[in-house]
């Protein structure tokens, strides 16, 4: 296992997790509390029409990827804000024609031959030294946004309509919590996949809320937990050489399910 | 000084007309009622007032200015604070958010801020609660807890829209103790169907159906007065009473229909 750390890939997937783990917890955390799990999980099936874009065009997937998945939030922002009340049957279309899109530009690319399950069910081993900058960038922005507005983003997520009274202007909060979950999604996909993102998003925060008492530890308990999950999913899939995104997956649930038989108990 | 001014207001949802040609003036250290069946349009004017719609016809001026001029005036207590109740928050970080300050530090809370807000909690009774987490209280400490967010931003006027529905008989009791005590120096808006109650407590009382009917309770309250301690009023027939159009707060029926009963 030691001698496994020398690997620069090894070096990167590691990075990787911790990175992407904290962003998932915190704006898993978020997700969570706003009620937004079933949106998040229509972006990030929507991202997928973006990768298939980005591999058409031939442009990088991380960016073809993001701004299909903010494109999708922003849509899902604005439908919310004025059709609340069929706003699941409008993430259900997003979900869906976003991933035919993918398919089909998938299927129109000549001579395309990559393997399409790495972006469905992770490629955390092929990380690169530009997904690791893009990583890191993005966990910045989320801390900065979350260091100034941290008052802000707790009343709209709380209360909207008195945050709203207050003059916090939630349109604007909403829009970017959806934002940063679109990203959030997007580095998300290299780790665990687009089809297994949402339990990142959501198992170490169910735990983590729990255990807190303030949506802050709520947010740095969950980065934690995550960090945990995915090293301790690694080591597994890399000592059974079973996928990695699966693997972190099924480390979580199981976890998930020990820590509520002993919390119950309690 | 009128505290509230409305003037021949409408409102309508689409083509639903939900409220017409309403007046109503609040005074200062009134203490309202407003009561009405569900539908009614009490909800609404309660937005109206607090500036989160807009009338479709007539005015509202709140301390003489525009409804959405001077939200830090306005003391909100919403409706329903039994939802959320997992939301991972403490007490004190609930009651900050009804501070309205100059300006807010970079980040965090500032010394003031904090005073502030705990000083709201002994308003209510609920300081050694500051640090809990806002779901391990029971309905009516809650309760309290929203009465102290909203007089975090020291208001001329608290509305409380139903604030002792899923409440216990107790805690009922408490909160419009509470209220009483606040509206020495406050102004009080409650909207309520516990009418029995409001009578305790209230000088005034407006029965919304689309259109309001407007009662001035203080001299009723002596004339029903008699009952022991504790008994309320029939519910049905107080709601008869301060509802029917026809019925023009005539002391004499009044009095009639407490014989008759």
């Amino acid at each position: 296992m030691i001698e496994a750390l020398s690997f620069e890939f090894i070096q990167h997937a590691l990075i990787a997790g911790i990175l992407v783990s904290f962003a998932a917890g915190i704006i898993g955390s978020l997700i969570v509390v706003n009620r937004m799990v079933f949106l998040a999980g229509g972006i990030a099936h929507a991202s997928y029409g973006g990768i298939g874009l980005a591999v058409f065009f031939g442009l990088p997937i991380f960016l073809g990827a993001s701004v299909f998945a903010v494109g999708a939030a922003l849509l899902i922002a604005s439908l919310t804000l004025r059709k609340r009340h069929r706003i699941d049957t409008f993430i259900g279309l997003i979900w869906a024609v976003g991933m035919a899109i993918g398919v089909i530009f998938i299927d129109l690319t000549p001579g395309y031959n990559v393997d399409m399950m790495s972006y469905l069910f992770g490629s955390i081993l092929a990380v690169s030294t530009e997904d690791l900058y893009f990583m890191a960038a993005l966990l910045a922005v989320i801390l900065f946004v979350m260091t100034f507005w941290y008052r802000d983003i707790l009343a709209v997520s709380y209360d909207s309509e008195y945050a709203a009274l207050r003059g916090v202007h939630v349109r604007f909060f909403y829009t970017l919590i959806l934002i940063l979950a679109a990203l959030t999604v997007v580095v998300s996909i290299k780790v665990v996949g687009l089809i297994l993102v949402i339990a990142m998003l959501t198992i170490p925060v169910y735990i983590a809320e729990k255990l807190s008492h303030s949506l802050f530890s709520m947010m740095f308990l969950s980065g934690l937990i995550a960090t945990l999950f995915t090293l301790v999913g690694l080591w597994f899939s890399y000592t059974y050489n079973l996928t990695s995104g699966a693997s972190i997956i099924l480390i979580s649930a199981a976890s998930l399910g020990l820590f509520l038989l002993l919390y119950k108990g309690k | 000084m009128f505290v509230v001014r409305i003037e021949n207001l409408s409102f309508a949802y689409e083509n639903d007309l939900i409220l017409e040609d309403i007046n109503l003036t609040v005074e200062e250290k009134d203490f309202l009622a407003i009561i009405g069946p569900n539908g009614g349009g009490k909800s609404t004017l309660l937005k109206l007032i607090l500036g989160m719609l807009k009338p479709k016809k007539g005015s509202i001026r709140v301390l003489g200015k525009a409804a959405s001029k001077n939200p830090s005036h306005i003391g909100y207590v919403p409706q329903n604070t039994n939802v959320n109740t997992d939301f991972p928050i403490k007490v004190i970080e609930v009651v900050l958010m009804g501070h309205v300050g100059a300006k807010n530090p970079l980040f965090g809370y500032g010394k003031d801020e904090i005073v502030c807000a705990m000083g709201a909690l002994a308003q209510v009774g609920m300081q050694e609660f500051a640090q809990s987490k806002i779901g391990s209280l029971s309905g009516g400490q809650r309760q309290r807890v929203m009465i102290a967010r909203a007089l975090c931003a020291h208001p001329k006027i608290l509305i409380l829209d139903e604030p002792t529905s899923s409440i216990d008989i107790k805690g009922q009791k408490e909160i419009y103790e509470l209220l009483k005590l606040l509206n020495q120096s406050i102004t009080i808006v409650v909207v309520s169907h516990d009418i029995s109650v409001i009578l305790e407590y209230a000088n005034k009382a407006a029965h919304i159906n689309r259109r309001l009917s407007y009662h001035d309770i203080s001299d009723k309250k002596e004339t029903f007065h008699t009952h022991n301690e504790g008994e309320h009023f029939c519910e049905v027939e107080l709601l008869q009473m301060l509802g029917s159009e026809n019925y023009n707060t005539n002391e004499d029926e009044t009095i009639k229909w407490k014989e008759s009963k």
